[in-house]
């Protein structure tokens, strides 16, 4: 029997097990464009050279062997994995079982399936077609000009409001005024009390843009910024496009990881079609896979989501059964199931503990308390993974306040990389850009680019 | 492998060349600072210079991590335990929290490296002399084209193609765009004069490893800068400890030598080549001097003397005097001498080499200024 044949019958035990998927695309693909699809997120995609410089360290990593990419799947309508011609017949039956499993979580879960449909279910093909469309405009526009927008929008990339929909409304025109101006009989009253004065005729308000501080900072470039063009505003909407694709595949790793993990295993197990040989090389796989450590030391400074999500599964289902599963599937990201699913014996079971690294390399343990454990799990995976910077308000002259809200990440930021980011802005903005933040020591900063300061070079030799 | 067609289309590969081509454009910018390391001239055979770059970065916003980070981990171990400490150094470290910093070790073509760095410069004082030629770029009529600027327009061939394309077409408009022919212009290379240049290197005891190599260097870039510029030019090579001798290209940037220094058996050895061969009233001439400035004291008149007729007879001197390290504070004799004879008028330069980028500065000055007056 060969793969299809394996991958025909997986299909069959995993309906009969209440698995329930969009179908599936698999393709054998050589190792390079595996290697592609992991640093670029999508099979075909926007040139830039910031994934070059990620695919050398990949290929870095792959030649070290470091690390090894099976697969890779898109969930849409059909989903899209792609596995590695040069594994073992075991590692892709595996490998076909695990891409199973992420089919099932992504039609299952909540978060995936309000990214679908506001997306679609075809986002490799559009991402595809956009990326031939930036072709086009480098042809058209030269890749001084094209590069420069994709540093802007590249950098900006998880700047976005997941909880407002991918295509969403200008503000309003007016802010909306509370509906009885004068004509509440209570403010009536109010105001013919003795000593109250005529209250002044109201001074229209000033209309602001933005209306309230706003999160999505690729929206609001592509909407308000002064001179941008429409093929400039285009790439602005792709990455953000591109940006809410992938937030699912963030929010919910560890359990997607889990899920998939879980399945692939419970699959291989109960398809008695496997030669003994086979199940057992796949097993071996399996094991490498969800292990906790990278390397022979009993120690790891990282959480492996495959080996970290497989077993909050098993306890789950061990404890409350499959259906109850289903449905924390289906309802929670990894925050609500880290939080309600990790539980304080299940961390002691895995011997997790959260630590802190100085500066200079020291690294200790700081607490084995599940909630501290909680939350250095969860503390990367917050907002996106990056520090939350607010467009605060447009001046009459255009030019950009930015605000980080550094009380709610409780750092400040790095301010050498926010000052090159500040550059790449301001070429697309045009006009001054600010941004307000503290340094790491609380003291408050202030960057400030002008267009000027930008034309120079994007990178120095170091 | 059936698959190897895939590399042609590799995304990733266009993306890291893409990358390679803006660490090239900075380094440019940048250019003395980049290459002031490396030795240009053994690096890495005659073809190309080998230097060490980092990467550059996309950066993104990110937080501060001045304090340090936190983070999850897994396995034994108490509150309070040392994981990870900085004064052991172990590779073996579960961690892997830096992936090592990647060094780019990128190589530049020596004529690159050339066309950057000579891009405005060009022969100081150079005059028209002589029959045989130095090539000076002119534009030159050559051929028709299509587009072309307005004034360039040729009336009369764009008659005769209208007049052709209406013999062929039936109801045909009086002119198209089509028939717009205008007149090209292309560079070619016009003989203007003749040059040599004399390479001069003072080789005596007192010049080390450091000073020959700042000095060689220098030639080095004059060199193959002048040639590309000027691809007819004659070059001698002169060295000089107590005597003098004349080498050819090759061990002239190997030649070494001993003994005391009598800079004054170089210039007179270069007079000689040049009342042999060179013709004043036919070339033009230049000479490029290296040494670490020390001369014996009874040779000053007679150095004098010779570099007063020389100074006369060709267009141009320069002297560069290696001091790597720290700069001298007492001027030495050489240097004392020449900037005399700069002040007096004659056509002659110097510049100090403490270490590399130097070297380019020199260039530039003796250069750049000259070709400006």
């Amino acid at each position: 029997m060969n793969l299809d044949d394996y991958t025909a019958r997986l299909h069959a035990l995993a309906a009969e097990l209440g698995l329930d998927y969009y179908p599936v695309d698999f393709e054998l693909v050589p190792q390079n464009f595996m290697l592609e699809i992991a640093v670029y997120g999508m099979p075909v995609r926007m040139h830039h050279w910031s994934f070059g410089l990620r695919y050398i360290h990949q290929l870095l990593h792959q030649k070290m062997g470091h690390s090894r990419i099976f697969e890779v799947m898109f969930a849409g309508d059909p989903c899209h994995a792609y596995m590695m011609e040069r594994n073992s017949l075991a590692e892709n039956a595996l490998v076909t079982a695990h891409v199973i499993g992420h089919a099932d979580f992504a039609k299952r879960n909540a978060l995936f399936s309000r990214f679908m449909g506001m997306a679609g279910g075809h986002i490799l093909e559009q991402s595809a077609a956009r990326a031939h469309q930036l072709e086009e405009a480098l042809l058209r526009h030269g890749q001084q000009a094209v590069e420069s927008v994709l540093d802007a929008a590249l950098a900006l990339e998880p700047h976005i409001d997941v909880h407002q929909p991918l295509y969403r409304l200008p503000y309003p025109d007016r802010p909306s005024k509370s509906a009885l101006p004068d004509g509440d009989p209570f403010q009536q009253r109010y105001k013919t009390l003795p000593g109250e004065c005529p209250s002044l005729p109201s001074v229209p308000q000033r209309h602001r843009i933005p209306p309230y501080p706003e999160q999505d900072l690729l929206w609001f470039i592509a909407r308000h910024a002064p001179e941008l063009q429409d093929w400039e505003r285009d790439i602005f909407l792709a990455v953000r496009e591109e940006s809410y694709y992938f937030f699912p595949v963030h929010a919910c790793q560890i359990m997607n990881e889990g899920w998939a993990s879980y399945w692939h295993a419970r699959l291989l197990r109960e398809a008695d079609f496997l030669p003994p040989e086979l199940y057992l090389q796949a097993l071996r796989t399996h094991s490498d896979v969800v292990r906790p450590y990278g390397n022979e030391r009993q120690l790891a400074l990282a959480i492996n989501p495959y080996h970290l999500g497989f077993a909050i599964w098993e306890d789950i289902i061990e404890r409350d059964g499959l259906e109850a599963a289903r449905r924390i599937c289906a309802e929670e990201d990894d925050f609500g199931f880290i939080r309600n699913h990790l539980t304080a014996r299940l961390a002691e079971q895995l011997e997790l503990f959260s630590f802190q690294a100085r500066a200079d390399g020291e690294t200790r343990v700081t607490s084995r308390d599940i909630h501290d454990v909680h939350e250095a799990i969860l503390g990367p995976k917050y907002n996106y993974g990056v520090p939350c910077i607010l467009a605060e308000c447009m001046n009459d002259d255009f030019s950009l306040v930015l605000r980080h809200d550094h009380a709610r990440d409780g750092r400040g930021l790095d301010l050498a990389p926010a000052a090159q980011v500040l550059e790449y802005v301001v070429r697309v903005w045009r006009r001054p850009v600010m941004l307000h933040t503290v340094d790491f020591r609380g003291t408050p900063r202030t960057l400030q680019t002008t267009q000027s300061d930008a034309v120079r070079t994007s990178a120095r030799p170091a | 492998m059936r698959n190897d067609w895939y590399d042609l289309f590799s995304r990733g590969a266009r993306d890291w060349l893409r990358h390679n081509d803006k660490v090239r454009d900075a380094v440019r910018q940048h250019l003395p600072e980049a290459l002031a390391g490396p030795d240009l001239m053994t690096g890495s055979g005659p073809k190309g210079v080998q230097v060490p770059l980092k990467l550059l970065e996309h950066a993104r916003f990110r937080l501060s991590s001045e304090h340090g980070t936190t983070g999850a981990g897994q396995g034994p171990g108490q509150p309070g335990d040392l994981l990870h400490s900085p004064y052991f150094d172990d590779d073996e470290n579960g961690a892997g929290n830096d992936a090592g910093d990647i060094t780019l070790l990128m190589e530049f073509a020596i004529d690159e490296i050339m066309d950057w760095l000579w891009e405005d410069l060009q022969l100081p004082e150079l005059e028209p002399r002589g029959k045989t030629a130095l090539d000076d770029a002119d534009l030159v009529r050559a051929g028709w084209d299509k587009r072309g600027a307005r004034s360039r327009l040729d009336r009369r061939r764009t008659v005769k193609e209208a007049v052709k394309r209406r013999a062929i077409q039936p109801q045909a408009p009086p002119f198209t765009n089509d028939d717009l022919r205008f007149r090209q212009l292309v560079p070619a290379p016009r003989p203007v004069s003749s040059a040599v240049l004399f390479f001069m290197l003072d080789v005596s005891s007192s010049m080390a490893t450091a000073e020959r190599r700042l000095a060689k260097t220098f030639f080095f870039l004059a060199l193959h800068g002048l040639r590309r510029k000027y691809q007819r030019i004659e070059t001698r090579f002169l060295a000089h400890a107590a005597q003098a001798w004349e080498f050819n290209e090759g061990d002239f940037f190997q030649a070494c030598g001993m003994g005391g220094t009598m800079a004054s058996t170089g210039f007179r050895l270069a007079q000689e080549v040049l009342q042999q061969r060179y013709d004043p009233a036919n070339w033009n001439s230049y000479l490029f001097y290296a040494s670490d400035g020390d001369n014996f004291a009874e040779d000053r008149a007679a150095t004098e003397v010779l570099l007063a007729t020389l100074s006369r007879q060709m267009n141009y001197l320069a002297y560069v005097e290696t001091l790597p390290g720290m700069p001298r504070l007492v001027e030495t004799e050489m240097g004392r001498l020449w900037k005399e004879h700069a002040q007096r008028g004659l056509p002659m330069s110097s510049a100090v080499l403490v270490e590399g980028d130097d070297v380019f500065n020199a260039i530039r000055h003796f250069l750049v200024q000259q070709a400006g007056t």
